[in-house]
């Protein structure tokens, strides 16, 4: 099944530039001199779309097209690349050439005499989702969507929506002879309102997406659910009262709120970090990083979701990774350049943006296992504390291990009930302890809708979180309340 | 290997007259396709990132990139694409997409090009191209100079993101079909160090660093160096604050960024969709009565100057706030239809927007605040435009009589901008001039601080 993408990604990268294995073998022996451990080269192919609509119009609508090859030599820790944006072999050759100057002239290394091609996943369809709805049917589709949340509550004075999609192609060859080809659709739809009632306003965001067509928004009214769950947002927020301040428990709700691993503990896991000593996790391999209540994995394999691929942006066939087992941290997150400076095994988590960009290790789909615990449970447990089950951002310091991640939906509990809905605020806690905190976890695990961007030294990628509602002992509330 | 990048230059006469060329022909082609106006803009540019950590060299990043991007129009509909491609092939079927697309995008009133009167007719040189071009050697020599400054500095600094140097030149020519044509040539130049102090407490990594339009004007490896070395050390033994209520000084590098809340709240965009908490606020007292904000596009050499904005629209100095009173509003050619006002020469942003500098220097700022909270570092983005509430996590020192007593961390200020903008007490003499928006230290006279 997977040598169908890389048939069709040879197809539509190689074949219109009249590339075959022998000028890859060509330009991977202009890439390998002396002392380069390390070749490859990254072909991608991409066209973007999106349609976006205000004021009960879809005022406008683009369209982008974007491909090149990336080329990079690594000898020891040092990395040389180069790119062009036109795929043509002098222009490559020209690359190749800029890319391995980082290493004297030497002998030439060993070229692989033959490619081999890697296995990879079928976790999505190689379909194009530019092409799978009319475009009447797109502006149709978000008119709809505004109608809908307009239809929720006359309290609705403005509806942003917008549709977007990417058809992607990708090849990988590498000088240990390694080819993958990838086929990635990947679609989104996102949702804003804004409400006002005496004078206040409030806005509310839902939206959604994966690695598949615009018919998912289709189905089961996908899209009038985003719709309907901004507008519920917004209201709740008319009646929100000032945050508090301080240290208290926090619990957090399934899902999107998972943003909290992919701060306090997904980045500090990425292996760079982690080779090079300045994450706030280096050296704690086989420590407790959690309470035993946690297990938390990297899984790049979940079909049509957001953040998986069938092969990492490296070649590497992505997998589940066991970051953090029973609170015991048991593995990084690895890309082929800091797995052999290590001496692992690459997880499949090599991302790069573009071709413009060199690889690194980045987060797939990050998430915590289900615990035992019935949610209401969890709540009930809680005197005084707060409740969050909507998130904006989040940002850490890898090498301080502080983290922050922003409530956009949070209620007050008292006494072991919800009770009133306060305004966002930012939670901040430290990394490599947060977890330690954790005294329940539910049995309600769930993934994120589909909205996640990552970004990490300015390449954004897109991922996915997910978790059960869970309860810390302890956080930081920065609210205003004291 | 210092001979490895061929540079042809990317701003010469001929590669004008190509991205020229490259620009008329997209407008002919959105012409003959049956658009009643079209506006282009395209660009090339190329650059050397590279990293020298732990004094070897990590990466060597040659960048090269080009683009093209259009907007036509059919009345009052309108769309566009773009593409990396130049092949007249490409830019045709670009010009394609575009008008596919704009046969299903509504009517609207207000679209279309930026007025031809408004359109920039000098274009003044505002010195911003040149052009370094660097050897690898030297630009290895620089970066590892700079990191080595700040791993020399002190015993406690044990590791090393690395010293980086990154040269940058771009050329862009934007047309449009009432016939304007501009060209800007500009280069960026930066070399920056990021290390990390160690000691029992744990650690801290900080960094700094200098930019500017020409070598000549960047600060010398081992200032930035130093600086970034000095950075990380005092943020060592970092505390938690108890919850409370206090003065809080921004320091300069981070009071930028409470310009740039201002700058989206009162954002065309932001206004017609009511998507701002500073709605019909022009003629309102919106900061204390001594605070001035201005925008100074023709600031020679300087990182946010330009001619003529993203339409071609001439830019102009002007208030934004006089007197901490709300002048007038950030606005492109469509923004300012929708608000039936005119635009401000702001498609694309502002242009060095600089908030009046007062007499005191960070030190005379600490003695003024003498008990409170300097912040150095902000994380996360915890800002709602909408209602203006702010909540972000920080990093600084504890203040006591006007001096500094310990570093902090693990804490989050609050507020809401509203009230913080009308509370400013101070604006330093220090200040940052490295980006778009020039702020000297900032106090404010109260907000919540939460931690343990």
């Amino acid at each position: 099944m997977s040598t169908n993408m890389l048939t069709l990604a040879r197809k539509s990268l190689l074949e219109p530039a009249g590339l075959g294995e022998t000028e890859l073998m060509r330009l991977i022996g202009q890439l390998m001199s002396g002392s380069v451990d390390y070749g490859d080269l990254y072909f991608q192919y991409s066209r973007h779309e999106s349609w976006s609509l205000e004021e009960g119009k879809v005022k406008s609508g683009s369209h982008s097209i974007e491909q090149g090859v990336g080329v990079r030599a690594v000898a020891g820790e040092k990395t040389g690349f180069a790119y062009s944006d036109e795929i043509v072999l002098p222009a490559l050759l020209e690359a190749a050439g800029a890319a391995r100057a980082i290493v004297q002239q030497g002998a030439q290394a060993r070229v692989p005499v033959a490619f081999r091609g890697e296995a990879g996943r079928q976790l999505y369809r190689p379909d194009d989702p530019l092409a799978s709805l009319p475009d009447e049917a797109k502006v149709k589709l978000l008119e709809r969507v505004e109608q809908e949340a307009r239809a929720q509550d006359p309290r609705v004075k403005q509806v942003m929506a917008s549709l977007a999609s990417t058809h992607e192609v990708i090849l990988v060859a590498r000088s240990d002879g390694t080819i993958a080809g990838d086929v990635r659709p990947l679609v989104r739809l996102n949702v804003t309102v804004i409400v006002e009632s005496n004078g206040r306003r409030e806005q509310g965001s839902s939206g959604g997406g994966g690695r598949f067509t615009y018919d998912y928004f289709a189905r089961a009214d996908q899209a009038l659910s985003y719709a309907r769950e901004a507008v519920r947002q917004a209201l709740v927020n008319l009646d929100a009262v000032e945050a508090p301040a301080g240290t208290m428990p926090v619990v957090l709700g399934p899902g999107w709120p998972g943003i909290l691993l992919h701060e306090a503990i997904g980045h500090g896991l990425e292996s760079d970090f982690n080779r090079k000593g300045t994450s706030a996790f280096a050296g704690k391999l086989g420590q407790r990083v959690a309470s035993e209540q946690c297990t938390v994995v990297d899984d790049g394999t979940i079909p049509d979701r957001r953040g998986s691929l069938n092969v990492d942006d490296e070649g590497t066939t992505t997998q589940k990774t066991v970051l953090i087992e029973n609170g015991i941290l048991k593995g990084y997150m690895q890309d082929t350049l800091n797995a052999r400076l290590m001496g692992v095994a690459p997880t499949g988590n090599g991302r790069r943006e573009s071709y413009a960009h060199l690889p690194m290790p980045r987060m797939t789909n990050t998430y915590m296992l289900a615990g035992k615990y019935d949610p209401g449970e969890i709540i009930a447990s809680v005197e005084r504390g707060l409740y969050a089950v909507n998130f904006g951002g989040g940002q850490v310091d890898i090498t301080s291990g502080k983290f922050v991640f922003s409530a956009s939906e949070a209620y007050l509990i008292e006494n072991g009930k919800i009770t009133r809905p306060v305004k966002g605020a930012t939670l901040i806690g430290n990394g490599p302890d947060v977890l330690t905190r954790v005294s329940m976890v539910g049995n309600d695990l769930q993934l994120d809708p589909g909205v996640g961007t990552c970004g990490k030294e300015g390449q954004s990628v897109p991922v996915g979180v997910g978790q059960p509602t869970l309860k810390i002992d302890s956080l930081t509330v920065g609210g205003t309340q004291g | 290997m210092s001979a490895l990048v061929t540079s042809p230059a990317v701003a010469d006469k001929e590669s004008r007259a190509r991205l020229s060329a490259v620009v008329e022909y997209v407008l002919a082609e959105a012409r003959k396709s049956g658009a009643s106006a079209a506006e282009a803009g395209v660009n090339i540019s190329q650059g050397l990132s590279l990293t020298v950590r732990l004094g070897e060299v990590e990466t060597v990043e040659h960048t090269r990139d080009k683009g093209m991007g259009v907007t036509v129009y059919f009345g009052q509909r309108t769309a566009s694409a773009s593409t990396t491609d130049f092949s007249e092939t490409a830019l045709r079927e670009t010009v394609r997409a575009a008008c596919t697309i704009a046969k299903y995008t509504a009517e609207d009133d207000c679209a279309g090009l930026a007025d031809p009167e408004r359109l920039a007719k000098d274009i003044p040189d505002l010195d911003l191209h040149h052009p370094w071009n660097p050897s690898t050697e030297r630009a290895i020599e620089l970066s590892r100079a700079a990191e080595s400054a700040a791993r020399g500095l002190d015993k406690r600094i044990t590791n090393s993101e690395g010293g980086s140097l990154s040269t940058h030149e771009g050329l862009e020519v934007y047309g449009n079909t009432h016939g304007f044509l501009g060209t800007v040539a500009a280069t960026r130049h930066s070399l920056s160090v990021s290390v990390i102090a160690q000691d029992d407490s744990g650690m801290q990594r900080d960094y700094w660093y200098t930019v500017a339009r020409a070598a000549a004007g960047l600060e010398s490896p081992e200032k930035v160096g130093l600086e970034a070395a000095r950075r990380s050390l005092r943020r060592l033994g970092s505390r938690k604050l108890s919850t409370r209520d206090c003065p809080v000084l921004y320091e300069a590098p981070l009071a930028s960024s409470l310009l740039s809340h201002l700058v989206s709240a009162v954002r065309g965009s932001s206004l017609y969709r009511q998507a701002s908490f500073l709605l019909d606020s022009i003629g309102k007292p919106v900061f204390a009565d001594f605070v001035r904000i201005h925008e100074q596009p023709h600031l020679k050499g300087a990182q946010g100057s330009a001619a003529f904005d993203s339409e071609g629209v001439a830019t102009k100095p002007r208030d934004l706030v006089r007197d901490g009173i709300l002048q007038g509003y950030v606005l492109d050619s469509y923004s300012a239809r929708k608000l039936k006002m005119a635009t401000t020469g702001n498609a694309g942003g502002v242009h060095n927007l600089t908030i009046e500098p007062g007499r005191d220097d960070l030190a005379a700022l600490l003695k003024r605040m003498h008990t409170g909270l300097l912040v150095t570092e902000l994380i996360g983005f915890g800002v709602n435009m909408v209602t203006g509430d702010y909540s972000r996590g920080a990093a600084g020192f504890w203040v006591e009589n006007g001096e500094i007593q310990y570093p902090v961390e693990e804490i989050t200020i609050a507020g809401n901008l509203k009230d913080m903008f009308q509370h400013i007490a101070a604006v330093g003499s220090d200040v940052d001039a490295r980006g778009n928006i020039r702020s000297g230290s900032i106090l404010i006279e109260s907000m919540t601080v939460a931690g343990s």
